[in-house]
């Protein structure tokens, strides 16, 4: 059993299989889908409210979205735990400044990687706002719901992000 | 259950969730480019054997009544524009919002400072915007929340059977080519 927990890598269907059943049990006991998107926009709310709090409170959004500790911002401080400790424990957890495709691409840069980590980060977040979740959201739990809505969302993930990562890394 | 042991449990879920997609490689940068380059299958692998088991679950424990589903709404408009949007994003920053979480949790520093800023960033300028900037795309193609069985007018299992039976398809193409 200690030998699985430490393997570096599990086979995708077996992760998948895992994540499949963890579903389950989220629909049953907290009767939610797994989602991850929601909790940066309710924290961008709270630290919106930092600056100004009447900016933040006339908003429709965080009417209909309050920015509070909620289920899915513990869900996503969970998935940092989780990752982390089964890096560690299988000695893959590395500090990486500049990811190693990135630096063969566009050189080993810190400053500049974290520019455009910001760039794409901000069209993510709108995104996912936009398209109401993101590749879990949608792409798994909108997708084993088999919703319209998310079936077409993932469908769009993929072709976006196909046609940029292949105008960013193969031309 | 009351709100805290709702909390605590969604980040026992939250620590699972992380773990298997740690497992799963999808928490590195390189894995997810190389998804969106289609040169290793990993990550769609995952997500299709996450989609069917979660769907033949939930919609058992639906016949049952143990739970009960929540599709989101959505129009074409929104879920397309917003769709190629996130996959811009997803492309450039080399995350998503569920898989950035994990690889910050695996060491990537750009993942943490750059990323999940950005992501704060673009969430709250759609917050600022929300909802006048949005109405005509929204009433695009509206669907609101309906599944695909209901959109075709067919079973709940007959659609259940004909996705896994295209899934597995797509698994068995994918390894014979060594994908």
């Amino acid at each position: 059993m200690m030998s699985y927990l430490t393997q570096i890598r599990w086979s995708p269907y077996a992760v998948g299989a895992g994540i499949g059943i963890l579903s389950w049990f989220t629909f049953i006991f907290l009767k939610k889908p797994i989602g991850c998107s929601t909790a940066f926009a309710r924290a961008s709310g709270m630290i919106g409210k930092l600056f100004s709090r009447k900016t933040i409170n006339g908003k429709q959004y965080f009417k209909e979205y309050p920015p509070v500790i909620d289920w899915e911002i513990m869900f996503v401080i969970g998935i940092v735990i989780g990752a982390f400790i089964s890096a560690y424990i299988s000695g893959d957890f590395n500090i990486i400044t500049v990811p190693r495709l990135w630096a063969r691409e566009f050189g080993d840069s810190f400053i500049f990687r974290i520019i455009i980590s910001i760039i794409g980060g901000i069209f993510l977040g709108f995104g996912a706002r936009l398209a109401g979740g993101c590749t879990s959201g949608h792409g798994i739990s909108g997708a084993m719901q088999m919703a319209v809505s998310s079936w077409v969302s993932a469908i769009f993930f993929f072709i976006g992000g196909g046609v940029t990562a292949y105008l960013m890394f193969s031309l | 259950m009351n709100n805290k042991k709702i909390l605590i449990l969604s980040l026992v879920f939250g620590i699972i969730f992380g773990f298997l997609l740690q497992k799963g490689g999808a928490t590195k940068y390189d894995v997810i480019v190389a998804q969106l380059l289609f040169n290793d299958n990993t990550v769609v692998k995952i997500m299709l054997t996450a989609v069917i088991t979660g769907m033949t679950g939930i919609y058992i424990l639906k016949e049952f009544k143990l739970v009960s589903l929540y599709p989101k709404q959505g129009s074409f408009g929104i879920n397309a524009v917003g769709g190629l949007i996130f996959g811009v994003g997803f492309a450039v920053l080399g995350y998503c919002p569920g898989t950035i979480a994990g690889a910050i949790g695996n060491g990537y520093i750009d993942a943490a400072i750059g990323g999940t800023a950005g992501i704060l960033a673009g969430s709250y300028l759609y917050a600022l915007l929300y909802p006048k900037a949005f109405i005509k795309l929204n009433n695009f193609g509206n669907y609101g929340n309906k599944t695909l069985p209901e959109l075709l007018r067919v079973n709940d299992w007959v659609m259940i059977f004909f996705t896994v039976c295209i899934v597995f398809s797509i698994f068995m193409i994918l390894e014979a080519h060594g994908y």
